[in-house]
């Protein structure tokens, strides 16, 4: 090959050298040479499989690192504020008291509220792709439309929201009869409910084209409609399938950072209903990390992202079991 | 059995068929409205002096946002820097070494590095290079995007080598080559499209990001190409002008909006045609 030939060249051009200072001795280092070149190519060798080796052990440093950091971080606020921090019900980090909870309550209504609003569209759009038509330039171009939800980036979704969503839900707001305030936690789970829409859509679809063929038709053969091979064979064998789907979309969900913090009110009190103003914790990160001047203030923000860090890692995982055991079966 | 209970089942199977139909086409709703929203608003704000200017104190009229695009497109490029060989050397580690426990562990930690929440990652960058370092710098800002980028080229670069068959490897195996060379000249040029459609789609999903940056390369209202002082990004700047009072800073982040926009997603169709030419399956 190209390689073995340069490597002639040099020890041609190597050996010239030599042979011009004595040509006697230029024979010697031919031989030497060729003796020498396997072995530096299998030296080369090793070194390459050693920084692959490397590589690998650099990622699990790398997670590692990062939740040590996470924890070494946070230390004092742990320290200081006991288990109990996650259940304080009050922020208050003038007077140096420090909750949890409002942002945890925050979090999971607000993405708890955009799974169930996006669960029908993922859902539909995952058996439209998958069951109903699976070909053709019309849903090619639905599934990459989809694709692309994912792709806008979130800072778009929030300045979209503060300027177009908000004015309609504060209407809405009127209409019903809560204070009219527009951002909250109600505008948020609408930009993240669409944001997610994506995640479970597209597993979905994948596990929805696995489920074999000859069980739908047998289906069929008994005089089924397409409904009800749909609720009896389809949906019950990608069962975990979509709901790994979902757990996917949630894990998006609960760490979406800018869209949230932009539409989402930004007060740091309990929230009374869906409507209300608030704060989740990747929000109330974004918001103070910077702004943060005491020690403890600082750590229980870290504290924040060690919690989010955890449970969307085991959210993921979960999700991950799931599908694996799924393909593999 | 009676013909009504066979109507009223296929009616059933036909209304639930539409209600689909209906609920999946909703969906491209908010991206169409989105589109449509941010090139309105956005289209009359761009011009030359748009792009080559730096944003103006608020109430005099003008500015532009030269330091943002600069300061993006020099983030990038240094994340890409880092994480990009990684990246590719960790996917062949990966798809070398299917069953080893090193493989498996560090399978698990880029899978968990994918769903890390952004946010958590500035942090991270924040303690690792901000505050050694004394200061807010793009330099931290680029390692906090780099390390987003790693599980999608890992991610991508695992999943094309796995699917070459063997027979390559064998053949050039058989021909004397060392392990090195084989990686190099033969198995990556080989699976070098679904390589590039994977780091393509990793900086198109970093160009967005504005958490990992907020505490990192922090932004600056001044022109710098220096990657250890605070540098602008696109999204940091929507971000900041977007929650600003004044209406020039809104007209400001409604044009970079839409450069944002445009330049994310015609990536990420580029990236879509490439993969469909090449039928690279990601």
């Amino acid at each position: 090959m190209d390689r073995s030939v340069e490597n002639d060249a040099i020890t041609r051009s190597d050996l010239s050298l030599r042979v011009i200072s004595s040509a006697g001795a230029g024979q010697l280092v031919k031989a030497k040479a060729k003796t020498r070149r396997p072995f530096r190519q299998i030296r080369t060798e090793n070194v390459f499989k050693r920084t692959l080796v490397i590589m690998g052990i650099l990622m699990v440093i790398l997670v590692l690192g990062i939740l040590l950091t996470l924890v070494v971080q946070s230390l004092p606020s742990i320290k200081a504020l006991g288990p109990k921090y996650l259940w304080g019900k009050v922020w208050d980090p003038v007077q140096d008291i420090y909750g949890a909870w409002p942002f945890l309550l925050g979090t999971l209504i607000s993405s708890f509220l955009a799974l169930f609003i996006s669960i029908p569209f993922s859902i539909a759009v995952a058996i439209f792709l998958g069951e109903y038509y699976p070909k053709g330039w019309l849903p090619n171009l639905l599934k990459n439309t989809v694709e692309l939800i994912a792709a806008v980036p979130s800072v778009i979704y929030g300045f979209w929201g503060l300027a177009v969503l908000v004015p309609i839900v504060r209407n809405f707001e009127n209409k019903i009869g809560v204070q009219p305030v527009g951002v909250g936690i109600f505008s948020s789970s609408l930009i993240l409910a669409v944001m997610i829409i994506p995640y479970a859509a597209s597993l979905g679809r994948s596990m929805i084209q696995m489920v074999p063929s000859t069980l739908k038709e047998a289906a069929y053969g008994l005089g089924a409609t397409r409904w009800e091979v749909i609720r009896s064979v389809v949906l019950p064998y990608t069962k975990s399938g979509l709901f790994a789907g979902i757990l996917l979309s949630l894990g998006r969900a609960l760490g979406e950072t800018m869209a949230v913090t932009m539409v989402i009110g930004n007060t740091s009190i309990i929230p009374k209903n869906i409507f209300s103003p608030g704060n989740t914790m990747a929000s109330v990160i974004a918001n103070e990390f910077t702004e943060a001047d005491k020690a403890v203030y600082l750590s229980a923000l870290i504290e924040l992202g060690l919690v989010l860090f955890l449970v969307t890692v085991v959210i993921n995982m979960i999700g991950k079991k799931i599908i694996d055991r799924f393909t593999t079966e | 059995m009676n013909i009504g209970s066979v109507n009223y089942r296929i009616g059933k199977s036909i209304g639930f068929q539409l209600a689909t139909i209906l609920f999946a086409f909703a969906c491209v709703v908010p991206l169409l409205a989105i589109l449509f929203y941010i090139v309105k608003a956005g289209i009359t704000k761009i011009n030359w002096h748009f792009l080559v200017n730096v944003p103006k104190p608020v109430g005099e009229i003008g500015g532009g946002i030269a330091n943002a695009l600069v300061g993006s497109v020099i983030i990038i490029l240094v994340a890409s820097v880092i994480a990009v060989p990684i990246g590719i050397m960790t996917g062949i580690f990966l798809s070398e070494n299917r069953k080893s426990k090193l493989a498996y562990w560090s399978r698990l930690s880029v899978d968990i590095l994918q769903g890390v929440p952004s946010i958590v990652i500035g942090i991270i960058a924040y303690f690792w290079l901000v505050k050694p370092l004394r200061g807010f710098s793009a330099l931290s800002g680029s390692v906090a995007l780099a390390i987003m980028m790693l599980p999608i080229v890992v991610r991508s670069t695992e999943e094309t080598l796995k699917l070459l068959p063997d027979s390559l490897k064998e053949a050039a195996y058989a021909l004397g080559m060392p392990f090195h060379r084989v990686i190099f000249k033969v198995i990556v040029p080989c699976g070098i499209s679904g390589i590039l459609s994977g780091v393509m789609l990793s900086i198109a999903r970093i160009t967005g990001e504005t958490a990992p940056l907020l505490f990192t390369a922090f932004g600056n209202p001044y022109l710098t190409t220096n990657i250890t002082k605070p540098m602008h990004s696109l999204p940091l700047l929507i971000f900041n002008y977007a929650t600003s009072p004044y209406n020039d800073w809104h007209d400001l982040a409604w044009g970079a909006s839409l450069i944002l926009l445009m330049w994310v997603l015609l990536l990420n169709i580029f990236t879509k045609l490439i993969t469909r030419k090449w039928k690279v399956q990601l």
